[in-house]
């Protein structure tokens, strides 16, 4: 397949990531026209159903080169094509990778932390930006969760110890299990690695769940929405994109559950399973920063 | 699977590529490209202002000009360009046969035209008179981008979502490869400048462009899903829009630049005969500006009403950054100092880079303190400062690494003639162009307007001329380009192409290998 150089290795060329290219491209040209076309806003509408076929082609074409590009990524390790090397450059990728995703979270954290402790503040008359408050809308209380905006959307706030709170402990623990699971694939205990993976994903998935159930409450019940101000805003922006990578982490980790299975992870060869575990641990620790910052105080 | 086997043939090896080599080409060009394109539009302007008065284009059309010009020249010119000459050079200056993610980095180039085929759908629009293109400015500020943004604003923010990705696993790429990939021997205080500038580039990517992304989702929930981030009646604030770009702003700035120092840093010592001095106080005062570079976001909001405490800390940290710069433009000339200089056209651009860089700097300096930029805000002052430092700083280091290592790449001798023409050309009309914008600024034009007072009138017909000049003078390095690369012109070099050249990338034969180095060198 590939060649090795006396020393270094350096793979073939591929067509999976070109089409990749495109996939992401009919991805960003599918959600721009769909959005446009569905979301109702009033800005920039146009009509059609286009959006949506474009979107779902991009989509099923990323899922289609995620699989085929990492099967044959799979493939050269199991052939041992890969050096050490390799495998280092692989894991300095993935770390720099989730220090991108703790900055990408970061933007929304900065956000949430500005309007609680300065612009808030300021609508109700604080400091040196009174004027705002006394000159457009003088009977505004600054408070937080802001339950009643400037312009008179109200809401409920998200109590932290009844769903958040048990999800808090469910995704705690699947960090445990998870690690409990690490240890048995270095130790070569197949039942233990499979029980404890599968007992990890039992828990992820059960949180996604109880985030969905959270979510209907929200909006059937509490007036939490998105349009409901800034409260809404930061609360569904911070838990949904945390969501969103609850969903992969748990994606990442079903296959490996589906490669331990088949038995191709070994004690000195998974570096995918070490990937998803701190990919995983990464959300379980914005999820403490999330319960904290966003339920809690 | 032969002893050694090349590249595939014909398209594929170009849509298919993991050669670092064959990346960094791609890179180079499609930003050459893009810097035509947005030149193009930097035309209109000048043409529109050449006089006062409306005689060209509307104003929305004009805004939409500036906007797209500035979109394009720094996401599609001048970062790429930079990206390129990593993936160039960094795997032949630490001894290494290619990137360390190689499929990985042809997935980083090809998004990048399909990112930008978004944003010039929209301009293509704009052109025909079918739809507007972002009219925002490149700062894209809310509630502009928001409430008023034109349709072609979604595509804008998933355009930026792809520049991101893009960036992003471009930088890892860049830093893995530099952690992982450096021959036996090259520690990292070994390092030629270029790779560690790169390296602490590479780290800034990755700490802002997810900040961008979040920006620009923010407006996009904004614009569609009823969020009220930037919205005041919903509790949000305009002015958060501000402080999240200009956190990515900021060290996308010195993104923008850091590069350039390591360019810099590898031609002057080349052809002044001397090892660069202070090597290591370059790379620390590197790491201390890409470091400040996070502190210093809110002095582009100095008239936004922060708070006085706010505005006082960001002066003085801008301030600070003068320090470490200073350093650099001393040890560049103390490395030139004594030396047996000889001025082939890079080293003519990198002389040029230092003087008007520094130009730039200054104006950086003025701009720093508060109550000044107060008056100077917005204004051509701006203008000038961004540019010297965009146009002579980082256009010139990337013109002068092309002439630096153009012989190596194909082991041809460009036409020197031309390009010293191109050199003088480029230098006088660059000054043409913005050293009067000074003038005009500080009188008090403001920037983005399609219209000026008369009083303005006489300098901005000079400052036309000069950007005219400056853009036909692009077009000598594009045939020197295409005279060299594709009419195949021009006699072979050595191994070394330049007597003072020293680094592992001269060590190499030029044309350097399909995989630069097959087995790893050793560094003494």
């Amino acid at each position: 397949m590939a060649e090795k150089t006396t020393h270094y290795y350096v793979p073939e060329q591929s067509p999976w990531p070109f089409i990749t290219a495109i996939s992401l491209f009919l991805v960003a040209f599918g959600a721009a026209n769909f959005i446009q076309q569905n979301s109702g806003s009033g800005i920039a509408a146009n009509d059609g159903t286009s959006g949506s076929y474009i979107l779902a082609l991009g989509i099923a074409g990323i899922v289609i080169m995620m699989f085929v590009w990492f099967r044959d990524t799979i493939k050269e390790s199991l052939a041992n094509m890969n050096s050490a090397q390799m495998d280092r450059s692989y894991r300095m990728g993935m770390m720099w990778f989730i220090f991108s995703e703790v900055m990408f979270f970061g933007a929304f954290f900065g956000a949430l932390f500005y309007v609680r402790i300065l612009a808030v503040p300021w609508l109700g008359g604080a400091g040196e930006e009174a004027m705002t408050h006394e000159l457009l809308w003088p009977d505004f209380q600054a408070m937080w969760p802001l339950t009643l905006t400037p312009g008179g959307a109200t809401t409920e706030a998200m109590p932290a110890w009844g769903l958040p709170f048990l999800n808090t402990v469910l995704l705690v623990t699947s960090s445990i299990t998870l690690t409990i699971a690490h240890h048995a694939l270095v130790a070569g205990q197949r039942n233990k690695l499979l029980i404890s993976l599968f007992l990890t994903l039992v828990l992820g998935f059960a949180f996604l769940f109880f985030q969905v159930e959270e979510y209907v409450h929200a909006y059937t019940e509490m007036g939490l929405t998105l349009d409901a101000g800034i409260y809404g805003s930061t609360f569904f922006m911070l838990t949904g994109f945390h969501g969103m990578h609850v969903t992969i982490g748990a994606t990442m980790l079903t296959i490996m559950f589906l490669r331990a299975l088949k038995g191709n992870l070994t004690p000195d060869n998974h570096f995918a399973f070490e990937a998803s575990a701190w990919y995983w641990h990464f959300v379980d620790v914005v999820w403490l920063f999330l319960f904290v910052c966003v339920y809690w105080l | 699977m032969g002893e050694h086997h090349g590249p595939m043939k014909g398209i594929k090896r170009w849509l298919f590529a993991t050669n670092h080599k064959d990346i960094g080409a791609m890179y180079l060009w499609f930003s050459f490209i893009m810097f035509l394109t947005g030149g193009f539009m930097a035309m209109i302007i000048r043409a529109e202002l050449m006089y006062p008065g409306l005689q060209l284009v509307d104003p929305n059309f004009f805004n939409q000009m500036t906007t797209t010009h500035g979109l394009i020249m720094v996401f599609g010119a001048v970062m790429p360009a930079f990206v390129g000459l990593a993936n160039y050079m960094v795997p032949m200056m630490i001894g290494a046969p290619d990137m360390a993610l190689p499929r990985l980095n042809n997935w980083s180039f090809w998004i990048l035209p399909f990112a930008f085929s978004l944003l010039i759908i929209a301009i293509i629009q704009s052109f025909l008179g079918i739809a507007d293109a972002p009219n925002f400015g490149w700062t894209f500020y809310a509630p502009l981008s928001t409430k008023y943004g034109p349709a072609s604003t979604d595509f804008f923010i998933f355009s930026v979502h792809m520049m991101g990705i893009s960036s992003i696993m471009g930088a890892v790429n860049v830093i893995v490869t530099i952690f992982n990939l450096r021959a036996p021997g090259m520690t990292l205080m070994k390092m030629p400048l270029f790779v560690w500038t790169w390296l602490i580039t590479a780290f800034l990517l990755i700490a802002v462009m997810p900040v961008l992304a979040g920006a620009v989702t923010m407006m996009l929930t904004d614009r569609h899903f009823g969020t009220s981030f930037f919205d005041a009646a919903g509790g949000g604030d305009p002015v958060l829009f501000q402080h999240v770009f200009w956190f990515f702003g900021h060290p996308e700035v010195y993104i923008m630049i850091l590069p350039a120092f390591g360019i810099v840093s590898a031609i002057i010592p080349t052809f002044a005969r001397k090892p660069l001095f202070g090597y290591a106080s370059m790379v620390y005062a590197t790491a201390s500006i890409a470091f400040l570079s996070f502190l210093v976001w809110a002095h582009h909001m100095f008239t936004v009403g922060l708070p006085l405490a706010g505005n006082l800390f960001y002066m003085y940290m801008t301030m600070l950054i003068a320090v470490p710069t200073g350093v650099k433009v001393f040890n560049w000339v103390a490395t030139m100092w004594k030396g047996s200089m000889t001025f082939e056209v890079p080293m003519l651009f990198s002389i040029a880079f230092v003087v008007l860089f520094t130009i730039g700097g200054f104006s950086g300096l003025m701009l720093a303190i508060t109550p000044v930029d107060q008056q100077y805000h917005d204004t051509y002052f701006v203008v000038a400062h961004f540019h010297y430092v965009l146009v002579s700083g980082a256009v010139f280091s990337i013109v002068a690494g092309v002439y630096y290592w153009l012989p190596k790449w194909t082991g041809r001798m460009y036409n020197v003639g031309l390009a010293k023409l191109h050199f003088w050309a480029s230098l006088i009309f660059v000054n043409l162009l913005f050293f009067p914008m000074h003038f005009v600024g500080l009188a008090g034009m403001p920037r983005r307007y399609s219209d000026y007072s008369l009083q303005f009138a006489d300098f901005n017909w000079w400052i036309s001329i000069g950007g005219f000049g400056f853009g036909l003078s692009q077009l000598i390095l594009l045939w020197i380009l295409i005279d060299v690369c594709f009419r195949k012109k021009g006699e072979s070099v050595s191994d070394q192409v330049w007597d003072g050249a020293e680094g592992l990338e001269w060590t190499l034969p030029s044309p350097a290998p399909y995989h630069s180095f097959t087995t790893p060198p050793v560094v003494k």
